[in-house]
C-alpha cells in the first residue's frame, strides 16, 4: 500500500512533443484517482511512467515516498492490467494468474495455490482455471486480468483502459466490480479512461488532462459543479453543457432567448467583458408548467424537436450565435474529440411536460448555476475557487486561467 | 448444384490421386527396391514389386561400419548445427524485432545474401580455410558453413514471428516482476515456439540433406555424413552401383526425417496467439 506523488512529470517522445507536460498529481494511500481525457491526452502515457514502462524527462515520481524514476517496472511492485489485457495465450488461467507470484521464486507453492484459488473465487472464475485465455469471453479475460493484478499485494493498482474492449452492459457491471474490488482492498488506484461516466462513478478524485496538460483534478461533484474552464465544462457531462454566446450587464445577463437576472455576486465577475460565454447544464432547465418558477427565471423559446425517454425528455432549441463563439465552440469540440455540438441548446425536461416539437414553450431556468466562461481563455469567470479541487488555473502565479487553456 | 457440387469432389479426388502418385511413386520405388535382392536388382529390366521379398539389405547395411559412421556423423553435425542456429537465430531475431539499432536493414539485407549465395561456390575457399586453420575433416568444418546458410533463414522466419507478438506481453511479463531475461524465456519464446521450431526443421533439412560440402570438405568416416557416404558404397559389381543398399540407405536415412515431421507437426500449430490481446 502507498501514495503515489507526480511532481511536474514531463514526458517528451523522440520528436520532442510533450505528450505529458508539468503535471502534478498526489495520488493518497487507499484513494482511487482517475485520469481522464479525449484519446491521444497523455493519459496513457502518464500510467506508464507510473509503473516504469517509459522514461521520465523531468520530473519526480515518488511512490510509498521512494523515488522511483529510475527503477524498472518490476522493482515497483505495482499491477497493471492493460487495455487489452495482456494475457499469456500459453498459460491456463490459473498458471496466468499464478505468474507474478511463481516470479517471485521463493512463493512455497501451497501459498501460490492458496492465492490463486482465492483471487479466482473473489473474480468468479473457479470453473475456468484450466482454461486457455484464448477460449474465454471479454468479461472473462477481463477477470483473469484483475486476477493476475490482485494475487500479488502490490503497492498500488493501474489501470489502463480496461473496460473499453467490452460491450454496453458488461462495461456497466465491471464497473461495479471494479469499485466494489477497490473499495474491499482499499488499494491506491489509478485508472485511465477517456470515458466521463466511468470517471464520474468510479474516482474519488478524478483529473482531466488535455493535450498532456492537467486541467483540473478534483472530486467528480466538484468537476461537475465548478468547472475550472470551457473544456472540463464540456467534458464532464452527458448530454452536455450548453454554451451560449451572452452579455452582462448590470446584474443582467443577455442570452440569445432573453435576458435573466443573475445574482450581485456572479455578475461583478463578469461584468464589462464583452461578449461571453454562459454554460448552462440541459436539467438547470425545466418546463415551467410543472416546476416551481421561484428561484430561477422563465423565457419562451420555439422548441424545434423533442426526444421522450420516459423518466425524462430533452427538447432541442437552435439559437444563433455570433461568429466568435462559434469558432470557440468549433475549436472546442475538437479538443473534445467529439461530436459537432450545433448552435443549438439541449434541454432536460421533467418526464410529465407536455411540451412537443414546434412549440413555443415556457421554460423555467435556475439562474444560480449558470457558468460564465471568457471566449479567449476559456476560464471560467464564476468558478467557486474553494470548491473546485486543484488546477494549474487556480493558482496564483497562473491566475487568469490563461495556462490551463493553451 | 448437385451436380456440379458431385463433379467438383470428383474432380478434387483426380487431382489428389494425381499429385500422390506423381509424388510417392520414387519414394515406393525406392522403398520397393530397398527390399529386393542383389540378383532382382542388376536384372536388366528390374519389375516394380520384389519378386521375393527380403531384408538382406537392411541386415548389410547396418552391419556396414561406415555407414554406421556416416549415420552418427549425419546426427551429430546435423543437430548441434540445429541447435546453435536456432538458439543464434532466436536471439538475433528477437534484436531485430525489438531494438532500433543502427544498421538494422543492413544486418537483414546482408543476411538474405549470405541465404542467397550459391553452396558450391564456397566450397574451393572453404576448403583452403580448413586445411589452413585444421577444421578440415572435422564436425565443425562442417557445422559452422552449414550454420551461416541456414542462420539468414531462421532470423527471417523468427523476426516475423517475433513482430506478430503484442509489445504488451512482454510489458505485462515485465510489470509482474519478470526480468528482461524472464519475460523473453516465459513468454516470448513459447509464443514463438511454431516459428521456432519452423526455422529448426528448416536448418535440420538443410544440413542433413546437404551433399556438396560434405563430399568436398571431408576425408574420412570420421566426420563423413550420410550423402556424400553414400557415394561411396561399392557392391560386388564394381561396375554397377549397389541399388539395394543405395536404396535401404535412403529409406534409413528418411526416417529421421518423417519422424521429426510428425513430431514438430504438433508443435506448429497456428494461432498459439489467439488470445493474447482482446481477440
Ligand atoms: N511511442 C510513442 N512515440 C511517440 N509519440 C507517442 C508515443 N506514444 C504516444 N505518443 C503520443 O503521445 C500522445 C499521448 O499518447 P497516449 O498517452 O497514448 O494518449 P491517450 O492514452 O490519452 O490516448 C499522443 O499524441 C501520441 O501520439
Ligand atoms: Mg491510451
Amino acid at each position: 500500500m502507498a501514495s503515489i506523488e507526480m511532481k511536474n512529470i514531463v514526458k517528451k517522445y523522440g520528436d520532442g512533443f510533450p505528450a505529458v507536460n508539468d503535471v502534478s498529481i498526489d495520488v493518497a494511500d487507499g484513494e482511487f484517482v482517475i485520469l481522464v481525457g479525449p484519446s491521444g491526452c497523455g493519459k496513457s502515457t502518464l500510467l506508464r511512467m507510473i509503473v516504469g514502462l517509459e522514461d521520465i524527462t523531468s520530473g519526480d515520481m515518488v511512490i510509498g515516498g521512494q523515488r522511483m524514476n529510475d527503477l524498472a517496472p518490476r522493482d515497483r511492485n505495482l499491477a497493471m492490467v492493460f487495455q487489452n489485457y495482456a494475457l499469456y495465450p500459453h498459460l491456463s488461467v490459473y498458471e496466468n494468474i499464478a505468474f507474478p507470484l511463481r516470479l517471485k521464486g521463493d512463493v512455497p507453492e501451497q501459498e501460490i495455490d492458496t492465492k490463486v484459488r482465492e483471487a479466482s473465487k473473489t473474480l468468479e472464475l473457479d470453473e475456468h482455471l484450466e482454461r486457455k485465455p484464448g477460449n474465454l469471453s471479454g468479461g472473462q479475460r477481463q477477470r483473469v486480468a484483475m486476477g493476475r493484478a490482485i494475487v500479488r499485494d502490490a503497492d498500488a493498482f493501474l489501470f489502463d483502459e480496461p473496460l473499453s474492449n467490452l460491450d454496453a452492459k458488461l462495461r456497466g457491471q465491471m464497473r461495479t466490480e471494479i469499485a466494489r474490488l477497490q473499495k474491499r482492498l482499499g488499494i491506491t488506484t489509478v485508472y485511465v479512461t477517456h470515458d466521463q461516466t466511468e470517471a464520474m462513478t468510479l474516482g474519488d478524485r478524478v483529473a482531466v488532462l488535455k493535450r498532456g496538460v492537467l486541467q483540473q483534478l478534483a472530486s467528480p461533484r466538484q468537476l461537475y459543479t465548478n468547472p475550472v474552464n470551457l473544456f472540463v465544462a464540456g467534458f464532464i457531462g452527458s448530454p452536455p453543457m450548453n454554451f451560449l454566446p451572452a452579455t452582462v450587464e448590470g446584474n443582467t445577463l443577455s442570452l440569445p432567448f432573453g435576458s435573466v437576472e443573475i445574482s450581485e455576486e456572479r455578475a461583478a465577475k463578469a461584468r464589462d467583458r464583452g461578449l461571453l460565454i454562459a454554460g448552462i447544464r440541459p436539467e438547470h432547465f425545466e418546463d415551467a408548467s410543472v416546476v416551481d418558477t421561484r428561484g430561477g427565471t422563465t423565457f419562451t423559446a420555439s422548441v424545434d424537436f423533442v426526444e421522450w425517454l420516459g423518466n425524462e425528455s430533452y427538447a432541442y432549441i437552435p439559437f444563433e450565435a455570433p461568429p466568435e463563439v462559434t469558432e470557440k465552440l468549433l475549436e472546442l469540440e475538437k479538443d473534445l474529440d467529439g461530436d459537432a455540438m450545433r448552435t443549438q441548446m439541449v434541454v432536460s425536461l421533467d418526464g410529465a411536460s407536455r411540451i412537443t416539437e414546434g412549440d413555443q414553450a415556457e421554460i423555467w431556468v435556475d439562474t444560480s448555476k449558470i457558468h460564465l466562461f471568457d471566449p479567449s481563455t476559456g476560464e471560467n469567470l464564476t468558478v467557486d475557487a474553494g470548491n473546485a479541487g486543484s488546477s494549474p488555473a487556480l493558482e496564483p502565479a497562473h491566475a487568469g486561467g490563461a495556462h490551463a487553456a493553451q | 448444384m448437385a451436380t456440379t457440387d458431385r463433379r467438383t469432389a470428383v474432380g478434387t479426388g483426380v487431382g489428389f490421386v494425381v499429385i500422390l502418385v506423381w509424388c510417392l511413386l520414387p519414394v515406393v520405388w525406392i522403398l520397393s527396391l530397398s527390399f529386393k535382392g542383389v540378383d532382382e536388382t542388376a536384372a536388366g529390366s528390374p519389375q516394380f514389386l520384389p519378386k521375393d521379398w527380403t531384408l538382406q539389405n537392411y541386415k548389410d547395411i547396418l552391419a556396414n561400419p561406415d555407414f554406421l559412421d556416416a549415420l552418427r556423423n549425419s546426427l551429430g553435425i546435423s543437430l548441434i548445427a540445429t541447435l546453435l542456429s536456432v538458439v543464434f537465430a532466436t536471439l538475433a531475431a528477437y534484436a531485430i524485432a525489438r531494438l532500433e539499432f543502427k544498421g538494422k536493414r543492413v544486418v537483414l539485407s546482408i543476411a538474405l545474401a549470405i541465404a542467397m549465395f550459391p553452396v558450391v561456390s564456397l566450397v574451393g575457399p572453404l576448403f583452403d580455410m580448413w586445411t589452413a586453420i585444421g577444421l578440415f575433416n572435422t564436425w565443425p568444418g562442417l557445422i559452422i558453413p552449414y550454420m551461416s546458410f541456414t542462420l539468414p533463414l531462421a532470423i527471417w522466419t523468427l523476426s516475423a514471428f517475433f513482430r506478430e507478438i503484442p509489445w504488451e506481453m512482454e510489458q505485462a511479463a515485465q510489470v509482474d516482476g519478470a526480468t528482461s531475461w524472464q519475460a523473453f524465456r516465459k513468454v516470448i519464446v513459447p509464443l514463438a515456439a511454431p516459428g521456432v521450431f519452423t526455422a529448426a526443421i528448416l536448418t535440420f533439412f538443410f544440413a542433413w540433406n546437404e551433399f556438396v560440402l560434405a563430399i568436398s570438405l571431408t576425408t574420412t568416416t570420421g566426420s563423413r555424413t550420410v550423402p556424400a557416404q553414400m557415394s561411396f558404397f561399392v557392391g560386388p559389381d564394381p561396375f554397377n552401383p549397389p541399388y539395394g543398399q543405395l536404396a535401404t540407405a535412403s529409406v534409413v536415412v528418411t526416417v529421421p526425417i518423417i519422424i521429426i515431421v510428425l513430431l514438430f507437426q504438433r508443435k506448429i500449430v497456428s494461432g498459439l496467439t489467439s488470445g493474447a490481446v482482446k481477440g
